[in-house]
């Protein structure tokens, strides 16, 4: 699919030209910025830009921390507590790196979900989402790296938990588990190569995050109408279109004001409401927490690990029919991953013309009860698992898994979509009265 | 209608990710402290007593070992002068790291850590409990008083039934704050065990509301200095975001009117 036509940047004669014959980087910095956005684009459009913004603060608030902390067993407790009674505002950078770890996280599931009403997978964009799943893997594994860092009882006993995982493939597992610990147990090792990757994936996601913009900026972005941009002549392009300077320059800086500002009340006024009392307890390999358990954004993922116990017929099933490879626990590990394959195959798995659920009325429903459903998730992933809440995880691991495996190619065939408009400009001027009147 | 439903979804995460999870501890009650809400402050007397009740008391078992003693003239802490914090720095013997030798303690140095009695360390106490979960492990009820750590300490320290029991060789004391009910701590505080300068009154409710103010201190040094920061990045964003809105209006309303429904 070409570019949506439009102007491109024209070198003066002189040094602007010498410039551009030998690296057309203003080029490249005009057209990314000057690229034509579809007008009619709702607020939902706005946490790129804030999950670009968290990307920056995050490495810069890492860097300094790094400049006082110490990765060692005996010294990386005391060296946080360093950070947070001697370091100059040590404490504001360190509540600014944690709390910002959730509001990444906040950010990208917002972000997902957009894609996800709004048909964003669909061609020509599944290499943006393809990437953009890659990008969600690489923060879950930072965000985890990054939680064991402070060495408290949440970090030892989260990694010895996640690290097992590992450890239930059959055969490889527990060789597998060991050369990820550097040992038979976290510890020091484990510390350290944990560090170094933390301090590694941000710039690998910073990558990826490049070919994520590259790819959109190729195909242009999606819209509320899931209508592709008209592409016959510039004029008719601009008819859809308004430049990304200024217009939605200033309106995502708009809402990155609105959004920080509510970021720093939390980290200001309350910043250890998102994590767990236990990470203030130093390490103790001898003392096990009464509840592990993980960061709130890991929680719907960790629920789905939880949900698939021995006795549901499922896993039995699976264990018998693979002849007691796949047990319980490595089943639970595979849910969890493919939980996220799910997601990240949707493009292949939603078989409708429509992009946008916009115009699906029987999707909408269906997509309202899988954002239920992911709240559900995270709240029964903090829970015990006794009583009622192994039936209500199952109930709702199920569900996510029905959304994308059968639910969304069905949809495609058996559901009756509501016209659309024929173009963006179309749709605007049933929402917008002309400004000149 | 998405936008409703994004709403309404980003406002539960918000309440749902208190970290909160069910705990075996008892009924926690909720402590009216000063330094709590956005503009909290310690009460300097209250930390002095604290300090007070800490060193005639809980120091016998429990160390501070994360906290340096020159701390205490801080503003926004205990805020003691100077030559008191020498003097106060001077009852501690302190194995000196370079010569390995012991000395008095000067204010550079840490309070020092106590493990003989097998009592965990306070520095961090007030942050590493929660007093509040529910409703149903949601959190809310953390976002309205705190996450409860304060309270916790209080609840603790005045929630013993007068019960005890006797395993391996130790003896254990009921008090339903504790995780499992049964705690190793003696009941430290009586009434009228530490007498206060300022002649505040010394029952143990009052002392424990002290030491647990004392010891939010000991976790959370900054914590003024971090609200006033918020404060005012709240208040600067809150301007920034107001100009933004109207560069935007002003900017859109050349290309988009007024809504039509």
């Amino acid at each position: 699919m070409a570019g949506i036509p439009h102007d491109h940047y024209e070198p003066k004669p002189g040094f602007q030209t010498w410039l551009h014959n030998r690296l057309p980087i203003v080029s490249i910095a005009y057209d990314t910025l000057m690229i034509p956005t579809p007008k009619n684009l709702n607020w939902m459009w706005i946490w790129g830009i804030v999950l670009a913004f968290c990307l920056g603060l995050q490495i810069v608030t890492g860097v300094v921390l790094v400049m006082h902390y110490t990765p060692h067993v005996d010294l990386a407790f005391k060296s946080v507590e360093h950070i947070m009674r001697d370091v100059n505002g040590g404490y504001m950078i360190r509540y600014l790196h944690a709390n910002g770890a959730s509001l990444f996280f906040l950010a990208v599931y917002l972000h997902i979900f957009r894609g996800l009403y709004y048909g964003s997978y669909k061609a020509p964009r599944e290499v943006t989402w393809i990437i953009g799943m890659l990008i969600y893997l690489a923060m879950m594994a930072t965000g985890f790296m990054g939680y064991v860092l402070p060495w408290g009882q949440m970090s030892f006993w989260g990694a010895t938990v996640i690290t097992g995982l590992f450890g239930a493939i059959p055969g490889v597992g527990p060789t597998i588990q060991e050369w990820l610990l550097g040992g038979p147990a976290v510890d020091n090792a484990t510390l350290n190569r944990f560090f170094s990757l933390h301090y590694l994936l941000p710039f690998v996601i910073a990558a990826l995050v490049a070919l994520h913009i590259w790819a959109f900026h190729t195909t242009g972005n999606n819209n509320p109408t899931g209508v592709e941009v008209r592409r016959g002549s510039k004029e008719e392009a601009a008819k859809d279109t308004l430049p990304f300077w200024p217009y939605f320059v200033i309106k995502d800086l708009f809402a990155l004001a609105v959004v920080v500002m509510v970021f720093f009340a939390v980290v200001g006024f309350m910043p250890n409401f998102l994590g767990h009392p236990d990470n203030y307890i130093e390490a103790n390999a001898l003392a096990t927490p009464a509840h592990i358990v993980p960061e709130w954004y890991f929680l719907p993922f960790y629920a789905i690990l939880r949900a698939f116990t021995a006795d549901v017929w499922v896993v039995q099933l699976v264990h018998f029919v693979t002849f007691g490879i796949v047990d319980a626990k490595f089943f639970g590990v595979l849910a969890m991953f493919g939980a996220i394959a799910v997601m990240a195959l949707v493009p292949w798995l939603d078989t409708s013309s429509v992009r946008s659920g916009r115009y699906r009325p029987k999707f909408k429903a269906w997509f309202y009860l899988l954002c239920i459903d992911f709240v559900v998730l995270m709240w029964v992933g903090a829970m015990p698992t006794d009583g009622i809440y192994p039936y209500i995880s199952l109930i709702a691991a199920t569900y996510w898994f029905a959304y994308f495996l059968v639910i969304l190619p069905l949809l495609g065939v058996l559901e009756k979509p509501l016209p659309q408009p024929a173009t963006i400009e179309e749709d605007f001027k049933s929402h917008y009265a002309n400004p000149a009147e | 209608m998405f936008r409703k439903i994004a709403i309404s979804a980003v406002s539960a995460l918000a309440l749902m990710t208190g970290a909160a999870f069910a705990s075996e501890g008892g009924h926690v009650e909720d402590v009216a402290f000063s330094f709590e809400g956005p503009f909290g402050k310690f009460d300097e007397h209250q930390l002095q007593r604290g300090l007070q009740v800490f060193t005639e008391v809980c120091s016998a078992c429990h160390g501070l070992k994360f906290v340096p003693i020159r701390s205490l003239s801080d503003e926004g802490g205990p805020h003691l002068p100077e030559d008191q914090v020498r003097a106060y720095a001077k009852q501690f013997t302190i194995t000196d790291k370079d010569t390995g030798e012991d000395r008095e303690g000067v204010p550079s140095d840490n309070f020092p850590a106590n493990t003989g009695a097998g009592a965990p360390d306070l520095s961090l106490m007030a942050k590493a409990r929660a007093g509040f979960h529910g409703p149903y492990g949601l959190g809310i009820n953390q976002l309205l008083r705190g996450i409860g750590g304060p309270e916790y300490i209080v609840s603790l320290l005045t929630g013993f039934t007068g019960e005890t029991k006797e395993e391996a060789g130790s003896t254990f004391y009921e008090n339903h704050v504790f995780s499992t009910g049964w705690i190793k701590m003696t009941p430290p505080l009586s009434d009228g065990q530490v007498t206060f300068a300022d002649g505040a009154p010394n029952d143990v409710k009052h002392m424990s509301e002290d030491v647990a103010a004392f010891l939010m201190w000991t976790a959370e040094p900054k914590l003024m200095a971090r609200k006033d920061a918020g404060f005012k990045a709240v208040l600067f964003l809150a301007v920034l975001a107001s100009l933004l809105f109207l560069t935007n209006k002003r900017l859109w309303s050349k290309v988009k009117g007024k809504k039509l429904h």
